[in-house]
């Protein structure tokens, strides 16, 4: 949870040495703490022992090489996803559309491998991955564009996307891509897919596959295009502060397609990783999308905050919570807690993580200059995840270059 | 197809649109209440699983409905509290809390649905309750009269909360916070408790649309309410922030999703298709999204939290 040192943190240069960075580390891990507490009186609630609980958890995660390895897997998804939203969220667009970029990236490495199954692997593996990336972009780049040009609200567009995606997938594995060999009983599953396009294991004993290093690689990636490229500086340009972008000349509608393109590529990946990395090597919807995508566009967003939105804290926040979702699973065999606490206790994590930010940039003010109290908060430049109102606010006002919107609510309805 | 076009069918897939749109309806209402304040509550899904699953479960347990949907109401407030701590006292960004309450509502619904429940148990839902007179007109009474308790109060509040946002002083301090909060400020509306007050009725509306729909289908099961939340934020868009066109919007999702029902039982359009068709609402929101983006703004403080000292 530190805050890496990056050319957005010119202001930090002012800050005290110390208490900046306690701060910014200290209050995030409290809000964590405390939404853990929370996980324990539910756990007791549910009739077993907190500490129990925790130490299954910790042992099903982090207990050995195979469940370090499982829980690398399980993390591979939520991290790339979770670069997505780095990229996203910091060009000031939220991009809740991470099931469905998953679930397109997902068709579209399936296809390719439908189409070419006897390329040699040494294609066939990059092809499949960029097949996913193209899927995912596509579909992370259709709410960009109608954000940008037609003013859709960026959320909004990026669920209804997800609630397509699900059900086209639902459609596909039925119709046109559903394993011909199943027979009667119709389970939401294509073939099993070529054994060109598996990704490879790692050395060793373990499941680890290609797909947690490239995870790792996307991860580096995204550092390199938000921190060390032109684009990346364009791109945190226009989250920091669209219209100022805009006066300086940038494409501000170019940066919010391509970042949504962006993250939606890095998700539609994790769609591809999931098929080839997965024990069954299809494309397999069990009860549903979401069984799936396994949620890993929500929990990816969860991720990326708990990285504060940057792409290589992300790696170990990512790893974290991959470790909840498996330790979740011992939970459930060895305690007969389901797995679900798990999901809710996530979501706890998020609200008191989210709340905390305020709290946090309040302290650094406050701890940087004593003398004016609270209300230094505007000076802080932490980039926190950006505010709904830019994307709520109806763009027209603001792309069309004239001052706020005139209220329009004058009890005419 | 020639199956469908009969007015029996068509009369019931419209009385059934009408009620499928009763949970989107509830939870858009309130809603547009919380975000004419200036309020989004992203979490609208995981609000409802929550009532639909005490509604549920309190059913189950004393096999008396209206018990459940008081117990969803508390469930609603309980939930408001929390919502208007996160957004009021720490001020956290709304669109990410709601992802929060989501995740919350999905896995804590699951977790003791399985904990305490395990197999879908059905519950004898509210009955029907005919109109007298009204319910006895062909068709018509059939459509529109022949409905349980929840539907009709849904509808009955389309005018109450335009009444409600138009023309009472309240309704004036809504729209006030949710517009220019700093001027509101200056005359004396507390905007903080203004907006206290609308999220404790979005949460307790939001809660009794998921009660609706668990007491109509009659059983509880792992995301129940399968994205209905989310698209009943994006109704409140979809009807401009106004509580006829969030009817509007409900009715035709409403519609949509019975008529998709009804060809899927009449063996119209086969279980793949099906799902093809079930694309429809969303995208039909995307269109009317593109359509009303530029046209109609929204409270121009939605999200913004107010702070007198910043």
């Amino acid at each position: 949870m530190t805050m890496p040192k990056t050319s957005a943190d010119v202001g930090s240069i002012r800050s005290s040495a110390l208490v900046r960075p306690f701060v910014a580390l200290a209050v995030p891990l409290a809000a964590v703490a405390v939404a853990f507490t929370i996980g324990a009186i539910m756990l007791l609630a549910l009739g077993a022992n907190p500490i129990d609980g925790y130490a299954a958890l910790l042992d099903g995660a982090f207990g050995g090489w195979n469940e370090l390895a499982d829980t690398a897997i399980k993390s591979a998804p939520l991290l790339l996803v979770g670069v997505g939203i780095c990229i996203a969220f910091r060009a000031g667009v939220i991009n809740i559309g991470g099931e469905g970029q998953i679930i397109v990236g997902a068709i579209f490495s399936t296809v390719v491998a439908l189409a070419l199954p006897d390329l040699p692997r040494i294609f066939l593996v990059p092809l499949v991955l960029i097949g996913g990336a193209i899927g995912g972009g596509i579909w992370g780049a259709i709410p960009g564009a109608l954000k940008a040009y037609a003013g859709v609200n960026e959320i909004l567009s990026t669920i209804m996307m997800n609630i397509i995606a699900a059900q086209f997938l639902s459609f596909l594995l039925q119709d046109l891509l559903t394993d011909k060999a199943s027979g009667a009983i119709k389970i939401q599953q294509t073939e099993r897919l070529s054994e060109n396009a598996d990704l490879p294991l790692l050395p060793g004993d373990t499941r680890l596959h290609l797909g947690v290093i490239i995870a790792v690689f996307v991860a580096m990636l995204g550092y390199v295009l938000l921190f060390r490229s032109a684009l990346g500086v364009r791109l945190r340009a226009v989250g920091h502060n669209a219209n100022a972008s805009r006066y300086a000349g940038m494409p501000v509608k170019r940066s919010i397609v391509q970042a949504l393109a962006f993250s939606g590529a890095c998700a539609g990946i994790a769609g591809a990783v999931l098929v080839f990395g997965s024990e069954s090597h299809r494309l397999i919807a069990e009860g549903g999308a979401s069984g799936f995508t396994q949620s890993a566009g929500f929990n990816g967003i969860v991720a990326a905050l708990f990285g504060s939105l940057h792409p290589l804290a992300t790696i170990p926040a990512s790893f974290f919570f991959g470790g909840m979702l498996t330790g979740g699973i011992a939970l459930q065999q060895e305690l007969q807690v389901p797995a679900a606490l798990i999901v809710a206790l996530n979501g706890i994590v998020v609200l008191f993580v989210v709340s905390s930010l305020k709290l946090r940039s309040r302290l650094t003010a406050w701890a940087e200059s004593p003398g004016t109290g609270f209300t230094q908060v505007e000076t802080d430049r932490e980039p926190t995840v950006p505010r709904a109102e830019d994307s709520l606010l109806a763009s027209t006002a603001r792309t069309r270059g004239s001052p706020a919107p005139s209220a329009p609510n004058e009890g005419d309805d | 197809m020639g199956d469908f076009f009969t007015v029996s069918v068509l009369v019931a897939t419209l009385a059934s649109g009408i009620r499928l749109a009763t949970p989107f309806l509830l939870a858009g209402l309130g809603e547009t209440i919380g975000q004419r304040s200036g309020v989004l509550n992203l979490g609208v899904e995981g609000v409802m699983l929550l009532g639909a699953f005490t509604a549920y479960y309190v059913t189950l347990e004393t096999d008396s409905p209206t018990l459940g949907i008081l117990a969803a109401v508390i469930a609603g407030l309980m939930m408001g509290l929390v919502y208007a701590f996160i957004t009021l006292v720490m001020q956290a960004e709304q669109g990410i809390s709601g992802i929060g309450i989501y995740l919350f509502g999905l896995g804590f619904t699951d977790l003791l649905f399985q904990k305490n429940v395990g197999t879908p148990i059905p519950i004898s839902g509210l009955g029907d309750i005919d109109i007298p007179l009204l319910s006895e007109i062909p068709k018509i009474g059939e459509v529109f009269f022949q409905h349980s308790l929840p539907v009709y109060i849904a509808f009955a509040l389309v005018p109450v909360v335009w009444f409600m946002i138009n023309k009472t002083t309240f309704g004036l301090n809504i729209r006030a916070v949710g517009e220019t909060p700093e001027a509101a400020d200056t005359l004396g509306v507390s905007v903080n408790g203004t907006r206290l007050i609308t999220i404790l009725i979005a949460n307790t509306m939001a809660c009794l649309a998921g009660a609706a729909l668990a007491l109509e289908v009659g059983i509880f099961q792992q995301n129940l309410t399968a994205g209905q939340g989310f698209i009943a934020i994006a109704l409140v868009y979809f009807g401009a922030w106004r509580s006829y066109g969030v009817m509007l919007g409900a009715l035709l999702f409403g519609v949509v999703q019975a008529t998709v029902l009804q060809w899927k039982t009449l063996g119209i359009v086969e279980g793949a298709t099906a799902s093809l068709a079930a694309m429809a609402p969303a995208l039909l929101t995307i269109v009317v999204l593109v359509i009303v983006s530029r046209r109609v703004a929204a409270p121009s403080a939605l999200t913004r939290p107010f702070d007198r000292s910043g």
